[in-house]
């Protein structure tokens, strides 16, 4: 078990890098297997110093929903935001900042919520507080706040404290 | 079968070309830089996914071969785009705006940007 935790010191991040050395070769050939299988070995060996506490996925279901659901969302709101630039008036849109106060405590969480609230359009985060308990969000058209705020929350903070935390 | 097929991929393409319209319409239109920040992540992500769908979709069932590596674009893009748009932002932060005019960043006082402003004011060293 040792021995095989020294040879696959990030066995998440050996399957991805095999991964996507298959998928970027793009013939399914054993070949490719082979040699992604060997930089997905030798990579994660490398830059183990640079993982110091890498994070548990807990929930691997919430995974795949969280996806999902996040896909759904970029649908939704890329329609949204198309209404938005085309139909309403510069004047008539409200631009607003947003504070989130994060439960979030793991770098890697904060890091995919980040992410997820700028590829959902219409939100953008912009940074984060001092120590890292607040995220700042700014919004293309937001008359009311707190019910964006509340959306990140419930929709995308509450799955990721399930898988990550 | 064929023509189902086609008129699929051209309705992909037909929408990632109007989202990317869009979102570089949204450009011209929005005033404020913040809003602008808006419009790019339109274009990266149904723009740029239709284009990625409508060659998934032409290469499985057209061409009779499953090619995949369309999804690493899109894994690519949900890596850098965010990264991008926080440097932006951040640099819009650091120039434009004073923290009285940022909500509230509660028990922490000061947003990150702001912050790291403040401890670079350490007495200067550059006379000597």
């Amino acid at each position: 078990m040792k021995l095989l935790h020294r040879i696959f010191p990030h066995p998440h991040l050996t399957f991805l890098l095999t991964f996507v050395w298959v998928l970027l070769a793009n013939n399914g050939s054993l070949n490719s297997l082979v040699f992604g299988l060997i930089l997905g070995i030798i990579i994660p060996f490398i830059t183990q110093p640079y993982w110091p506490d890498r994070p548990k996925l807990r929930n691997w279901p919430m995974v795949v929903e969280y996806m999902l659901v996040v896909l759904w969302d970029i649908v939704v709101a890329n329609v949204t935001v198309a209404r938005i630039i085309l139909f309403k008036r510069d004047a008539d849109r409200q631009p607003n900042w947003i504070c989130v106060p994060l439960e979030l405590r793991t770098p890697e969480a904060i890091t995919v919520l980040a992410g997820t609230i700028t590829m959902t359009p219409g939100t953008v985060s912009c940074d984060l507080s001092a120590q890292g308990h607040n995220l700042l969000v700014h919004c293309l058209d937001a008359p009311n706040p707190e019910e964006v705020r509340d959306q990140i929350k419930q929709r995308y903070e509450r799955r990721l404290k399930e898988i990550f935390e | 079968m064929t023509f189902i097929i086609e008129l699929l991929i051209a309705f992909f393409l037909i929408m990632s070309g109007i989202f990317g319209f869009v979102g570089s319409f949204g450009m011209i239109k929005l005033k404020d830089p913040m809003s602008r920040l808006h419009a790019p992540t339109k274009a990266t992500t149904l723009g740029v996914g239709g284009v990625l769908l409508a060659s998934i979709t032409h290469s499985v069932l057209l061409e009779g071969k499953l090619s995949l590596h369309e999804l690493l674009i899109t894994l690519f893009l949900f890596l850098t785009a965010p990264i991008t748009a926080l440097f932006i932002a951040k640099w819009h932060i650091h120039r434009h705006e004073k923290p009285q005019d940022l909500p509230d960043a509660g028990e922490d006082e000061l947003w990150a940007t702001h912050a790291v402003e403040q401890v670079e004011n350490v007495p200067d060293h550059s006379a000597n």
